[in-house]
């Protein structure tokens, strides 16, 4: 088990299973296909991140260096928010990128029944020793216990 | 973040319950950044990324229904990006049907919205909003709340005006409340570039393609590019600024990039030149065997890699004026050369509707008629959102559309000759 201590973005409490991408999130390739056609468990339809495509993202410790793509972004994390089909978390190794940034505010601040809590700044370590399938706990000072 | 006292009321309600939740927003999103307080927005009109009417994303028309039940409206006019349907364009009963029953099933509704919120007029959309005929071009300097990405870069890089690489949204937000949160690009050091990017081409590279290089390799850092000005000139003429509306499009797509400076030719580049680059900045090499590699490298996603396309699309960002006109003598040029009269490939220019409504008051829009190519003020990007387009072989030039769908990239030189000769790869 390793510790790693991360910046709060939006506050909360998680335990969830880790899906990991090495490359950067695309919100909108990601998410599109899942809200668009009723996917509760989110699929990941971007076919352009081996690591995430195909995989289910809805209730997982989602571990990333940033997000990517279209400026609708934050407005699709948004969505998968309200629609409840949105990460148990998500966990940003670097500073976290505008895009994401506006989700997880938009989520926190306009979805009343939703915590999806986010972190970011974990630093390059957490993302090389970070698996999927491991478990993650993230406590409310945003410290993350991988194990 | 510093709060004035007017900023502070509104976040405490002064405003109304709806116009706290979305001075909250702005300031959770500055704090994200570290910014330490809010500048108030300076542009004569906002542009929104939101034009689409997918029913899909209910929770954002739900969101704008809250802001206009509270009458919490724009203080902004706004422009926003092109609508997702044309008639005019080609398409199958079946995806004719998926377009109108299940994806943009709320447009008519959508667009109400848009204008209780501020919509400028009807035909206001359009992704090139800063052209002269749309005339929703801010100032240098200006302070904006944009989220379209084409848009910001244009703005903050040939404009000099300044805006961060906003959500969709936020770009509403931001001109309700009349603030944004000042960080990265609205700061001067935010500005500076971390990298240098030199052009070592032997011709003048494709304006789709250089962007792309650039972005994937830089993300979203500012770059510094010099050697370009051997082939634009120092001059922003309309043929310059019409290379950098596709080249910045392809940094912001292909990457991230908000900002990039070309010496001796943007306005912050030819004012303060090389003080505008960091002291640890990286190097990045162009040439013609980089440029290769890069376009060798993009990966197709076709079923059948040797289809004959179906559909070309060009204009995403949409066309100017001038490249409607310079695509018509091309076009006739080609088909005369290729011994045919009519384009082999379907094939649809896309431009703002206020510079189509110029170009029709031309003879080049008879011509181009002529040739059988459709214009049209459509999204490309999304009518390939469409599951059953998105599976025809579309070809286009531009590398922002390559990237968030199926469509094949070819060098404008590449398509003209598959549009006029036939659709052969």
């Amino acid at each position: 088990m390793k510790k790693f201590k991360g910046r709060i973005v939006t506050p909360g409490t998680a335990k969830a299973e880790a899906l990991v991408t090495k490359g950067g999130l695309n919100t909108l390739a990601s998410f599109q296909k899942a809200l668009q056609f009723g996917d509760k468990t989110a699929k990941c339809g971007d076919q352009n991140n081996p690591d995430l495509y195909g995989k289910e993202m809805a209730g997982k410790a989602l571990c990333l260096p940033q997000t990517i793509g279209s400026t609708t972004g934050g407005m699709v994390l948004y969505c998968a928010c309200a629609m409840k089909r949105q990460p148990a978390c998500m966990l940003f190794s670097n500073h976290i990128d505008s895009l994401a940034a506006a989700g997880a505010v938009l989520a926190d601040v306009w979805v009343e029944d939703v915590n999806m809590p986010v972190v970011d700044s974990l630093g390059d370590e957490f993302l090389e020793y970070v698996k999927s399938g491991m478990t993650i706990t993230l406590e409310a000072d945003g410290t993350v216990c991988v194990e | 973040m510093h709060l004035t006292d007017e900023q502070q009321a509104i976040l405490s309600g002064s405003q109304g319950e709806t116009m706290a939740k979305v001075m909250k927003t702005l300031v959770m999103y500055g704090d994200a950044f570290e910014a330490e307080e809010m500048v108030a927005v300076t542009s004569e009109y906002n542009h929104l990324v939101t034009s689409f009417g997918l029913g899909v994303m209910a929770p954002v028309y739900d969101l704008m229904q809250q802001l206009i039940d509270a009458g919490v409206m724009s203080q902004q006019k706004f422009s926003v990006d092109p609508r997702p349907l044309d008639k005019n364009v080609p398409k199958n009963l079946l995806q004719n049907l998926i377009f109108n029953k299940f994806m943009y099933n709320k447009q008519d509704f959508y667009e109400g919205q848009l204008k209780k919120l501020g919509l400028l007029h009807e035909d206001a959309f359009t992704c090139a909003c800063y052209m002269d005929e749309v005339g929703n071009k801010p100032k240098k300097g200006d302070i904006l709340s944009w989220a379209e990405s084409s848009a910001v870069v244009y703005a903050n890089s040939v404009l000099g005006a300044r805006c961060n690489r906003n959500s969709g949204i936020v770009d509403l937000m931001g001109s309700i409340v009349g603030f944004v949160p000042k960080f990265g690009l609205l700061t001067d050091e935010g500005r500076k570039a971390s990298w240098i990017v030199k052009i070592e081409t032997s011709k003048k590279p494709e304006a789709q393609l250089l962007g792309s290089a650039i972005g994937m390799k830089v993300m979203e850092d500012v770059p510094y590019v010099v050697g370009l000005d051997k082939w634009l000139g120092s001059e922003l003429t309309d043929e310059a600024c019409t290379y950098l509306k596709d080249f910045g499009a392809a940094t912001a797509s292909n990457g991230a990039v908000g900002l990039y400076h070309i010496e001796n030719l943007t306005p912050e580049a030819v004012e303060s030149g090389k003080e505008l680059i960091k002291s640890d900045a990286k190097v990045y090499v162009i040439d013609d065997k980089e440029l290769k590699r890069v376009k060798d490298n993009y990966p197709v996603i076709w079923k059948d890699r040797d289809a004959k396309p179906k559909l070309c699309f060009m204009g995403c960002p949409h066309m100017s004026l001038q490249q409607l006109k310079d695509w018509t003598d091309r076009v006739e040029a080609g088909l005369k050369a290729a011994g045919n009269k009519k384009v082999q490939i379907p094939t649809v220019f896309t431009a703002p509707p206020a510079v189509l409504e110029e170009f029709n008051k031309t003879d080049y829009a008879k011509r181009l008629k002529e040739t059988g190519v459709i214009t049209s003020y459509i999204c490309p990007l999304m009518y390939m959102n469409n599951p059953l387009c998105g599976k025809m072989p579309v070809i286009t030039s531009s590398n922002k559309l390559r990237t968030y769908t199926s469509a094949r990239y070819y060098t404008d030189d590449e398509i003209l000759l598959q549009i006029t000769k036939g659709g052969k790869n």
